[in-house]
């Protein structure tokens, strides 16, 4: 007897951590939707800041956010997506460069995220960006040696390409190697048959990278703190080297700097709500879109 | 001298993979203390057969059953059977042999220890008997603590066959136990069988017609799902009833 | 005879059309190889960069020169989404880094050397600058520590339950709901953390302090356990089917053989997934800056405030002129972080997964 009892508490145990694990997400969700959609109105998607944040909305923002992740994905998806092709089709299992890209590829997506926002001041910054400034003359004029959207999109993009590159892979290796086959017996070369007839076949696994790596780069805040974003500006982003404003740093700076907590609440909970909806959303696309695909080969 | 003591009584058995039928009506009653082979060829349902004595089915989706099993007189198929139960009188022997990632010793004393089992000597003169059943003891009495999967395929496979003999079976289910190994460690195996069946009820499904022949004292021929034939080895191999089963013993096909 | 020569003659023919229309392809394949390659190695680039720029950085403490006065200004500790408590707690705060500072000895005058960083106060922006990095280091530590003990609980009985207990149709709802759990923006979890969970913390324990180590552990907790889960749960999943079917032919319990078979046989994969969850939390920048109280203390109570070392340079490097000392000590910081997730992540990497390996394979 004093088995069966011990067994079901083994059980009831794991399954209440389930519980709890999926409490505490469902709880969340729903706090933050529930105290933020009373400030969520067109309104609020679509009109600037005011009265020292405690009005209007967090359209710049969301502007700032959007130009980051496009700026974000033109550089990072190509990259990941060509990396994982090497990855996929043209590494020999055991040679000494495959082991140090893969290794590189983990160590990458083990790094803490501020340390990429000390990469992208140290490196983007100060190097690449006062190196430009030196070589176009001027005078000493600092116009890319300073934060801006340009390099914070690019340190964004380096921490993102992990996360392209696992989606992707995965795609590719799902390939059946009898198609590979099929087309090098055709007489096809290496590169047609990936590009005419892998590639097609691992798109959703490229769309479904590609939407992960927006909504980790629409989500993080720590990379971009000081290579270029800003808690309020008078206009909007028109070129490479402005600053920009953000999402996440916004609820950031609101939450914890506010004089007026009770005026801004409203606004906090609407910033993250939308934060929170566009993040979301596109995970639950990705987790979808992957759903499918595998559905699709098990059959 | 026969014995006619019926271990496993077979009523009517039908099993269905979905919509497949992989059993059709099996009757057969299997003697204890003796070893029965099954045999036929590939995919005719004999491993079903078997992992059907210690509900091993249980674990695939979608696996319907329809008959009746009894063991001992009870129907293993009963609401209120305990699972759990009937695998410790049923102990079973897989193709590939499957030692846990644990010391020899742990392997062996995993069964008593769940059954509640904790004294050491107890465990220990266990361990022993069993190895000794299972002609092991002598290859590795000298590290008892050595990693299971160390050993070779053949030890391996005893080593399973003395871990299923620790929980004290009743029956033994053997899924062609030898057919991975070479032919010195399949004849251990055989001699194994033959010591075994004193004790045992020993349900073996074969490939090796020769060692059916050689292990067994009833043979069932098993053919597309179906029990074509089912008697005393001697008489199966040598003055079959069916035609189909001579055709398969002497390999017009199969 | 013939019908042989023939065909001799025909393999050759193909053979050399073959080869001349590989060589003539060839250049242009090898060029696109050339180029995917280069790509791939990017991200090896990327770590070297990574590794060159953040430590060039920090030469200003291994090479000293001159540097400039650093600013007049005393540290407040933050106490966000406030209450009454504040301001007492504040003087409170500044009267106890006040009076460990005159306990204190600075070194040089404000030279960075390796004495000063061990030193047990965090000052930098005051008449006396300190720099010693012992009491974010304690903080980091200490709020890793809760959220680790925390969450791998949590996190690997969850995935036992989900990888051997759970019916089919509710692990297809497991997996997911992690999955989108580990989605969560941190900055995101560590609002909800400072809006939510320190007021519950407070009610529920009475604490001085509304934001506090505790409250940052648990919101890290709430990140940490996806990666816990997933790892565990991958470890679990490699467990080859025979070992559960020999258990339960054996007349083990299910229970019996996930918890006494197939758990002990993944532990180095669970190490793993420690290994992993205790880098992630040790890096975690948002949460801790918003939750945590970001006062520079090391006690060993977990309702105080702390200041870790990724919150410190989130928190200050904005604020930082470049090339002073300051800055380049929180360089060093980052540089610290980088080498200790390194670090973690090689060792998780390597040498556990070697050992699961071996285990399998009977020579472990």
């Amino acid at each position: 007897m004093k088995k069966k009892l011990t067994g079901w508490l083994v059980i009831s145990f794991s399954a209440l951590s389930v519980l709890l694990i999926l409490s505490a997400l469902v709880y969340m969700v729903a706090d933050i939707a529930w105290q933020g959609k009373g400030a969520l109105t067109w309104e609020f998607l679509t009109s600037a800041p005011k009265d020292g944040m405690t009005g209007g909305g967090i359209f710049p923002a969301i502007v700032g956010t959007v130009l980051l992740v496009v700026i974000m994905s033109l550089a990072g998806v190509p990259v990941g997506t060509i990396t994982a092709i090497y990855l996929s089709e043209y590494s020999k299992r055991n040679s000494i460069f495959t082991k140090m890209i893969r290794f590189a590829v983990n160590t990458l997506a083990g790094v803490p995220s501020i340390v990429f926002g000390l990469f992208g001041l140290g490196f983007f910054v100060q190097f690449i960006g006062s190196g430009m400034d030196k070589v176009a003359g001027g005078g000493g004029a600092l116009k890319w040696g300073q934060p801006n959207i340009l390099w914070a999109s690019l340190t964004m993009a380096l921490l993102t390409i992990p996360v392209v590159i696992v989606s992707v892979e995965e795609a590719l290796r799902s390939v059946p190697d009898d198609l590979r086959a099929g087309g090098l017996a055709l007489g096809a070369t290496k590169w047609q048959t990936i590009r005419k007839i892998v590639l097609p076949n691992a798109v959703s696994g490229i769309m479904t990278g590609t939407i992960l790596a927006i909504s980790r780069g629409a989500g993080e805040v720590a990379p971009i703190l000081f290579t270029g974003v800003a808690y309020f500006l008078p206009k909007l982003p028109t070129s490479l080297s402005d600053q920009f404003m953000n999402i996440g740093y916004h609820i950031y700076i609101m939450a914890t700097q506010s004089p007026d907590v009770e005026a801004t609440k409203g606004i906090q909970y609407a910033s993250v709500l939308v934060l929170l909806a566009v993040t979301f959303g596109m995970n639950i696309i990705a987790i979808i879109i992957r759903y499918k695909l595998r559905k699709k080969l098990n059959t | 001298m026969e014995n006619t003591n019926f271990k496993i009584e077979v009523n009517n058995l039908n099993l269905f993979y979905g919509k497949k039928q992989a059993l059709t009506n099996i009757n057969i009653d299997i003697r204890e203390k003796s070893a029965t082979a099954l045999i036929g060829p590939s995919g005719c349902g004999k491993s079903t057969f078997l992992r059907s004595i210690n509900r091993m089915n249980d674990l695939i989706d979608g696996v319907r059953t329809e008959g009746t099993i009894r063991i001992n007189g009870s129907n293993i198929f009963d609401p209120d059977t305990d699972v759990v139960d009937l695998r410790k009188k049923v102990g079973m022997i897989f193709q590939k042999s499957n030692p846990f990632p644990k010391s020899i010793f742990d392997n062996i004393a995993f069964g008593p220890r769940m059954n509640g089992v904790k004294d050491k000597k107890v465990l220990a003169e266990l361990v022993e008997r069993t190895l000794h059943q299972a002609a092991l003891w002598d290859e590795v009495k000298d590290d008892l603590q050595k990693s299971g999967l160390s050993l070779s395929g053949g030890q391996q496979q005893r080593l399973c066959i003395a871990r299923a003999l620790a929980v004290d079976p009743e029956i033994l289910l053997m899924d062609e136990p030898a057919s991975a190994l070479d032919p010195l460690s399949t004849a251990k195996i055989e001699e194994l069988i033959f010591e075994l069946k004193k004790n045992y009820t020993i349900v073996i499904v074969t490939h090796n017609m020769q060692q059916a022949a050689r292990v067994s004292d009833h043979t069932a021929f098993f053919y597309i799902g179906e029990l074509i034939e089912y008697d005393e080895t001697k008489k199966i191999f040598t003055n079959p009833s069916k035609k189909q089963t001579e055709d398969y013993i002497t390999g017009r096909f199969g | 005879m013939v019908t042989s020569q023939l065909n001799n003659e025909n393999i050759a023919m193909t053979k050399n059309t073959s080869k001349k229309a590989a060589r003539s392809k060839r250049p242009g394949e090898l060029f696109i190889e050339l180029g995917i390659k280069s790509v791939a190695f990017l991200s090896f680039a990327v770590i070297i960069l990574i590794f060159v720029f953040v430590f060039r950085e920090t030469l200003p403490i291994f090479f000293p020169d001159k540097q400039a006065p650093a600013k007049q200004e005393v540290l407040q500790s933050e106490t966000y989404g406030g209450d009454e408590k504040t301001s007492e707690n504040d003087k409170e705060i500044q009267n106890r880094i006040d009076a460990s500072q005159k306990m204190e000895t600075s070194g040089q005058n404000g030279q960075i050397t390796l004495e000063n960083l061990a030193s047990k106060q965090w000052q930098p922006v005051s008449a006396n600058p300190q720099y010693g990095l012992w009491p974010l280091f304690f903080g980091s530590l200490k709020v890793t520590l809760i959220s680790v003990l925390i969450a791998s609980p949590l996190a690997i009985l969850a995935a036992l339950f989900s990888a051997v207990f759970a019916p089919k149709k509710i692990k297809e709802i497991i997996k997911p709901a992690i999955e989108l759990l580990a989605s969560f923006p941190s900055v995101v979890i560590g609002f909800f953390a400072l809006m939510t969970i320190a007021s519950v913390s407070q009610s529920v324990f009475g604490t001085q302090f509304r934001l506090n180590a505790f409250v940052g552990g648990v919101a890290l907790a709430i990140a940490v356990i996806p990666i816990i889960y997933t790892v565990t749960e991958d470890a679990i999943n490699s467990v080859p089917r025979e070992y559960m079917e020999g258990s339960l032919a054996l007349g083990a319990t299910k229970w019996q053989s996930g918890l006494f078979v197939i758990l002990p046989s993944v532990t180095p994969g669970i190490f793993a997934a420690l290994l992993l969850g205790f880098g992630r939390a040790f890096g975690e920048t948002m949460i801790v800056l918003m939750a945590t109280g970001n006062a520079a203390l090391s006690s060993i109570n977990i309702f105080e405030p702390v200041r870790t070392l990724s919150a410190t340079i989130g928190a200050e490097m904005a604020e930082v002129v470049f090339g002073e000392k300051h800055y380049t000590v929180l360089f060093l910081i980052g540089a610290l972080l980088f080498i200790f997730t390194f670090a973690l992540n090689a060792i998780a990497e390597f040498w556990v997964r070697n050992k699961l390996m071996k285990r399998f394979r009977g020579e472990g």
